[in-house]
């Protein structure tokens, strides 16, 4: 609703004002050639969902298995935390071209990139929800025998996918991010080679073509992992208060 | 020669230079109900992390029938003051929990036992759904259906109000007198321990010894109208007094 209305005041600001198309185009030529240069532009959307799902999926595994072993080993958690953190200052930008420089234009670079950009809430969000656990369900556990694996599998994962959810919608949106970005250091298709191509050569309507694909796509995986935690999680929505 | 179910002896914990415990004594028979009767902070749960083998006793034994189970977990069941339900688990899933830990899972003994605790058509219900009284009732199947032979109650009604404690100890009792099991309890509360129990160990303070000891008179099944009686009230004094001359 109030992206319509956007439109509506963006539509009408650009016809009055009478900036001309290159600059800021309105969004129906933007709409006309999200329909005209379709068949243009899905091999490149199909490019970059398929980067992004197979970066996501890296960067899901790698941060729960990060998040999960620096949980068990705690001493080791000390120094590989402050690591982790630094692994998110360096700016992508700078980071990107080097990984091309060391591992070339293949797949790998590209993955490296989002696996950086998506693992890290992860292992964030899974590690405060392994902390969070409450002590008293784990003074039970314990004190009715359960072995160290039993605590974890059946009190301490459950108990973090409320919190480990929350790093994985932001993980998810991330990896659309990630993989344009990624397109960027040289790939033969994809939105990030779309978009480069596109602004080169002053054709801004394609320019917004690519972002409003990539809100949507950003979206559609946020809806996604919205509706598995809420199948998953489902325990809690029965205007549950719990602890 | 006839062995306790579980022998306690002469264990004593500290904690840095705090002595929690010191040469604790005592023993529980094969079905019996007793209670461990406290001030509050004189160990009570230092005992049941002992006997539970979350701590190990600086010095002495803890025995179950002729097997040596100091720090050893997975030897007794459990119920804790709280309820302590996995909140994604359903009521049915939860009952389970403590036969899960151990191994097997008896659906259909859970199912019974949901039964008679007054919980049919909650089975698939998630712990929110259910008042205080139901989740307690509801701990304790679980840790009735566990295959431990004895079972710890740690001061399991002591979070309820007045009224559903006496129901539940009510409840409690009822399902004991049927299904007897070695029960031990530890509680605060003097009506409590006597309404319930075969025997009543009453703890010093700090350090935790034991000061008396007491058999409980009265025949089963027992009824509520016990707590107005004149010899209730007469043990009630008693017990009460062993407390104050030991704190």
């Amino acid at each position: 609703m109030v992206l319509l209305l956007l439109f509506i005041v963006w539509e009408t600001v650009a016809i009055k004002s009478g900036v001309p198309d290159w600059l800021l185009p309105t969004p129906t030529k933007i709409f006309y050639e999200g329909f005209d240069g379709w068949s243009n532009f899905y091999p490149h959307l199909l490019s970059t969902i398929q980067l992004s799902l197979l970066g996501f999926a890296l960067g899901l595994l790698i941060g729960l298995l990060t998040a999960i072993l620096l949980h068990l080993l705690p001493f080791i958690r000390e120094s590989i935390y402050p690591l982790l953190i630094i692994s998110q200052n360096i700016p992508i930008i700078v980071l990107a071209p080097l990984l091309v420089i060391w591992f070339g234009f293949g797949l790998l670079p590209k993955m490296i990139v989002i696996t950086l950009v998506c693992f890290f809430p992860i292992t964030v969000a899974a590690l405060d929800g392994f902390k969070q656990t409450s002590n008293e369900l784990k003074h039970y556990m314990i004190m009715a025998g359960a072995s160290n694996k039993q605590l974890f599998w059946k009190l301490e994962l459950p108990y973090a996918l409320p919190s480990l959810f929350s790093g994985l919608k932001i993980s998810a949106t991330y990896s659309v991010m990630g993989a344009v970005i990624s397109e960027w250091l040289g790939a033969k298709e994809g939105i990030g080679v779309y978009m480069t191509l596109a602004s080169s050569s002053f054709r801004t309507d394609r320019v917004f073509v690519a972002i409003f694909a990539i809100v949507t796509l950003s979206l559609l995986y946020f809806s996604i992992i919205v509706l598995i935690e809420r199948w998953l999680v489902r325990w809690q929505l029965k205007g549950a208060k719990w602890k | 020669m006839e062995v306790s179910h579980l022998t306690v002896s002469n264990i004593s914990k500290q904690f840095d230079k705090n002595e929690v415990i010191k040469n604790l004594a005592f023993t529980v028979e094969e079905n019996e109900f007793v209670s461990i009767l406290g001030p509050s902070g004189s160990g009570k749960s230092t005992i049941f992390s002992l006997i539970g083998g979350i701590l190990s006793p600086d010095q002495g034994t803890i025995h179950l029938d002729h097997q040596v189970i100091n720090g050893k977990r997975g030897y007794i069941s459990y119920m804790p003051q709280t309820p302590s339900l996995l909140p994604w688990r359903t009521i049915l899933e939860n009952v389970l929990l403590g036969q899960e830990l151990q191994g097997k899972k008896e659906k259909e003994a859970a199912l019974e036992m949901i039964a008679i605790a007054g919980l049919t058509g909650y089975e698939n219900a998630y712990p929110h759904e259910l008042s205080g009284g139901m989740k307690q009732r509801a701990s304790f199947i679980r840790a009735l259906l566990s295959p431990q032979s004895i079972i710890c109650l740690d001061e399991p009604f002591s979070a309820l109000d007045e009224l559903t404690r006496l129901d539940m100890q009510k409840w409690l009792l009822s399902i004991w007198e049927e299904h007897r099991r070695t029960i031990l309890f530890v509680t605060h509360n003097i009506e409590e321990a006597l309404f319930l129990s075969d025997r009543i160990i009453v703890l010093s303070n700090k350090p935790s010894q034991v000061a008396a000891e007491f058999h409980v008179p009265f025949s089963r099944p027992r009824e509520e109208s016990l707590f107005l009686e004149d010899e209730f009230l007469e043990w009630k004094r008693k017990i009460y007094y062993s407390l104050k001359k030991r704190s």
